[in-house]
């Protein structure tokens, strides 16, 4: 063993040739790797939801799916939407400062996060991990909530709360607001949801 | 390789037959390393069952999970159907799944006693670290294969536990998004995620842990069984260089654990023909409504085996990133001002914090609650590296340590309790106490396990014979 001298030449080649192997080995995960990706047909999935918003009665909450995630329609009532400047000191993020264009399009982003005050149009995934909250819009203390509590939801897995408007509260899991979609009322009754005025 | 083995002509059939095999595989040689000149401590006691224990619950959930492909049916439009057929339907279909239900939950409940009698009497040490790193893969394999697996029904629990758990992955920053929906294979979980599940399940997840289990027992069998006492028994061996205190596995030990075997289903096909659900927390009452991704099932809690993780993942809320923040900078003073290091290594220490509190800072809590989640499992494999006693078993070592232990046992029951229980504001204070103590004893674990007394330990292991 010891007597062998290295030929030089033949172990650059050794190595030239393995690393040129690797790349072809790694290359070959690309394929595999690219087949996890959504397919053409779970893209093209996900048209606007049109919704006849009529016959929501105040303080009842519809629920449509849209891309396969729960959509909110709430007709708010008075008391409900006065609730909401009462909370707004316990909240992280009352104006929708964060992340702003993923989460509340320009004609949301104002107190009540909605065109118009009376309706609610959210996403109702939890920003935390993506379970869907539980309504609680009955006010007054209850289990898991606070003894002041004005209304909102409950996220049953991880207990973050948020009022009527969708806004979290301030030291919960949750680090954002509830999603609002884009969304268009083509009439007094009848709402898109998918897309806006902009698209 | 061995020389070729001839064999007189009158030798009976069984010999001559045994010879072929052996002149072309190692039959003889692998039987006799493993089995019958395989010698282990004499001194096992009630926690060495269960090592036997966790094959033969690899074996069932193989065997099961195999018959249970034969009619199940991976599309989300299928699927819960398919179980409720195969419950109803299929002739016996009901016995095979609650066997690989109840199966599911007894191998953690093996899997956790064998890592704990690892954990206590020091069977992770030198020169058996690569045996604990294996066993630590495979339970992070058995991990993922439970949650996989607990997809495959389609029920409200399946759908919403792994909207959650993928959900986790986008946390990460940057690449979060892309990577849960790498996973998904949709926008939300849905039909390419079910099926994909179902692959890694029953194919590609279970070769691995195959695959693990056995470089398990490979690395076992080249350094020995280490022992309640923690001896070792290769220092004291007859003339025929077998040790003194140890016996052939088999028949010694292939016999003694027939008797864990039979105990162990006992209680199994109690379970499996008298309660299956075992109170909802083999299968959960939830799980029995078809998944709606529309709405979250009010309560919402992983399965026992992964409650005491989950409540460390709750745990993690924006108050409590000022006391990690003050841990790291408590960490970094006692650095800088008391160890002994030098001072290249003290601005190094400095740095890193520096570096760590602007993270914690910087990326919100939930971020942080996966991380305190993974780690809560990764920090198992640097185990070897971090306890430092001078002796391995607990037997020996100071009253105190004992004590600390067992407080780290009743610790993760009452982390998994709160894990099955709802969010509450007691709760929340108590799984963030039971977080820091879980870390705070194995993080310390360096420097406390230097400390106090220990007791002399024998030159040979403990054994009254019965």
């Amino acid at each position: 063993m010891s007597e062998t001298t290295v030929d030089t030449s033949k172990r650059t080649w050794l190595i030239t040739s393995s690393c040129v192997g690797a790349v072809g080995g790694v290359a070959a995960v690309v394929p595999f790797v690219s087949s996890f990706n959504p397919s053409e047909r779970a893209k093209a999935a996900g048209a606007a939801v049109e919704v006849d918003i009529g016959a929501i009665k105040p303080g009842e909450k519809l629920t449509v799916e849209w891309r396969g995630k729960p959509v909110w329609i709430i007709r708010r009532t008075p008391e409900q939407l006065d609730a909401l400047k009462k909370v707004e000191a316990q909240l992280a993020d009352p104006e929708s400062q964060r992340n702003p264009t993923e989460l509340t399009p320009e004609y949301a982003r104002n107190q009540v996060r909605s065109i118009k005050p009376e309706f609610f149009v959210g996403v109702g995934i939890c920003s935390h991990l993506g379970c869907s909250p539980s309504d609680k819009f009955q006010m007054g203390p209850q289990a898991s909530l606070p003894d002041d509590w004005q209304g909102g939801f409950l996220c049953p897995c991880h207990g973050s709360t948020f009022d009527m408007a969708g806004r979290v509260y301030k030291n919960k899991p949750a680090p954002d607001n509830l999603e609002i979609p884009p969304h268009m009322y083509l009439s007094d009754t009848r709402l898109l949801i998918g897309e806006d005025k902009k698209a | 390789m061995a020389e070729f083995k001839e064999i007189a002509a009158d030798a009976p059939m069984s010999e001559k037959a045994l010879t072929w095999i052996d002149n072309r595989f190692p039959l003889s040689k692998l039987y006799k390393e493993h089995l019958s000149e395989y010698y282990a401590p004499k001194n096992f006691n009630f926690f060495y069952f269960f090592g036997a224990l966790s094959l033969l619950v690899l074996v069932i959930q193989i065997v099961t999970g195999i018959f249970l492909t034969m009619h199940y049916k991976p599309d989300a439009a299928l699927a819960f159907a398919s179980v409720e057929y195969i419950m109803r339907d299929v002739p016996y279909g009901w016995l095979i799944r609650y066997m690989h239900s109840t199966g599911a939950s007894a191998f953690f409940v093996v899997v956790y006693l064998h890592m704990f009698r690892g954990l206590i009497y020091g069977s992770f040490r030198k020169p058996r670290e690569l045996v604990w790193l294996f066993g630590c893969a495979i339970f992070l394999a058995l991990m993922g294969e439970a949650f996989m697996g607990y997809l495959l029904p389609w029920g409200q629990m399946s759908y919403w536990g792994a909207q959650v758990i993928v959900n986790l992955f986008s946390a990460i920053p940057l690449i979060g998004p892309d990577l849960a929906l790498l996973i998904r294979g949709d926008y939300v979980v849905g039909d390419a995620t079910l099926n994909r599940f179902f692959a890694f399940h029953v194919i590609a997840v279970p070769l691995v842990l195959l695959g693990l289990v056995v470089a398990h027992i490979i690395a076992l069998h080249e350094v020995g069984s280490n022992n309640p006492d923690g001896v070792e028994i290769k220092a004291h061996k007859d003339e025929q260089g077998r040790p003194l205190d140890g016996i052939p596995f088999h028949p010694y030990y292939t016999v003694h654990d027939i008797v864990g075997v039979t105990g162990f289903l006992l209680v199994f096909c109690a379970i499996v023909f008298f309660a299956p659900e075992l109170g909802g927390y083999f299968l959960e009452y939830n799980n029995f409504i078809p998944a709606d991704p529309l709405k979250t099932p009010a309560h919402i809690a992983p399965v026992w085996y992964f409650t005491p993780y989950y409540s460390m993942l709750r745990a993690i809320t924006p108050e409590m990133m000022y006391a990690l923040i003050f841990c790291v900078l408590a960490a970094a003073y006692l650095g800088a001002t008391r160890a002994n290091i030098s001072n290249t290594l003290k601005a190094v220490v400095i740095g890193s914090a520096v570096v760590g509190v602007a993270l914690l800072w910087a990326i919100e809590a939930k971020f942080w609650g996966v991380v305190v989640m993974g780690g809560a499992v990764v920090i198992l494999f640097f185990l070897p590296w971090l306890d430092r006693c001078e002796v391995k078993s607990i037997r020996f070592r100071p009253d105190w340590h004992v004590y600390l232990y067992a407080i780290f046992v009743v610790n993760f029951f009452i982390l998994g309790y709160l894990g099955i229980q709802p969010p509450s504001a007691v709760g929340e204070r108590l799984s963030q106490l039971g977080t820091f103590y879980y870390f705070g004893f194995f993080l310390l674990m360096p420097w406390w396990s230097t400390l106090g007394q220990t007791k002399p330990v024998p030159d040979r292991v403990n054994f009254v014979a019965h």
